[in-house]
């Protein structure tokens, strides 16, 4: 592949300062630097809890400094738009449909022998859920699974 | 050409990732990041043992992790490769984020196994 020979404006390394809604986005591409922080996180305490009660304690020393609390605090900030930002994008990247869709004919082509040709197929249409419902179904996975997860740590 | 054929697979562990994190970890932080390093919550050594030892949380825990692990590579190649316009480094920034993910999921591997 040869490179473009058309002009291309450069854009600034910076341009996700310019606006409000270019930053917000850096900022939510910026949230995977503490998703992986939290998974290592949990890693380096499972670990603890699996060498005994001093290892486990020894964690929750260190995890208890104010560095590492700070961290979490801003962690938790950055996970909570992640969820937000996550739950919010769904509808539009998947269709979900609900009762009332119905499979109806249609006309598709498909390649034989290298050539299109016409063919009968079916597609599902009406019963679209609408994009609040199947957002506001998550907020629900996400306080039925956070509310067991609660329950079964501190019961 | 190959990594034509990885891109599909990397997309779905991007996707399993994300939803993962976001169901899993806002009362993951509260709870362990949090409320029992501040004291406002002590559960029992031997309660929070016995629970990340049974074999049902070891499975969950390994497969949220390493799904966690690849969604954070995935998300932050693209950041740094097109946030960063790094374009001319796309190969070795794939292979660092990709292999740290792998590398990640191997320890998450040997660490739901001994605990």
């Amino acid at each position: 592949m040869s490179a473009p020979t058309t002009y291309r404006q450069p854009v600034s390394r910076l341009w996700w300062l310019k606006k409000r809604t270019y930053f917000l986005f850096a900022m939510r591409e910026l949230s995977c630097i503490f998703v992986a922080w939290f998974a290592v996180f949990l890693m380096i305490m499972v670990f603890a809890i699996g060498r005994g009660e001093a290892s486990y304690q020894n964690f929750m020393n260190w995890a208890a400094s104010p560095v590492i609390i700070v961290i979490n605090v801003v962690a938790l900030a950055f996970l909570i738009l992640h969820t937000v930002t996550w739950f919010a994008l769904t509808p539009q990247a998947m269709v979900v449909r609900g009762p009332g869709s119905r499979q109806v004919p249609a006309m598709t082509e498909i390649r034989i022998g290298g050539r299109w040709v016409p063919a009968a197929t079916v597609v599902r249409v009406g019963g679209r859920l609408p994009g609040a419902a199947l957002i506001a179904s998550q907020y629900l996975g996400l306080a039925v699974v956070s509310a067991f997860i609660a329950w079964l740590v501190l019961r | 050409m190959t990594k034509r054929h990885l891109e599909p697979i990397v997309w779905l562990l991007f996707s399993a990732g994300g939803v993962a994190a976001a169901v899993f970890l806002p009362i993951l932080v509260v709870l362990f990041g949090l409320a029992i390093p501040l004291g406002l919550v002590q559960p029992d050594y031997d309660y929070l043992h016995a629970i990340f030892s049974h074999w049902l949380t070891r499975l969950v825990l390994l497969g949220l992790l390493v799904v966690m692990l690849f969604h954070a590579a995935h998300r932050f190649r693209s950041t740094l490769q097109d946030g960063l316009q790094l374009r001319g480094l796309a190969t070795p920034i794939a292979v660092v984020c990709y292999g740290a993910a792998l590398l990640g999921s191997a320890a998450a591997l040997l660490i739901v196994l001994t605990v």
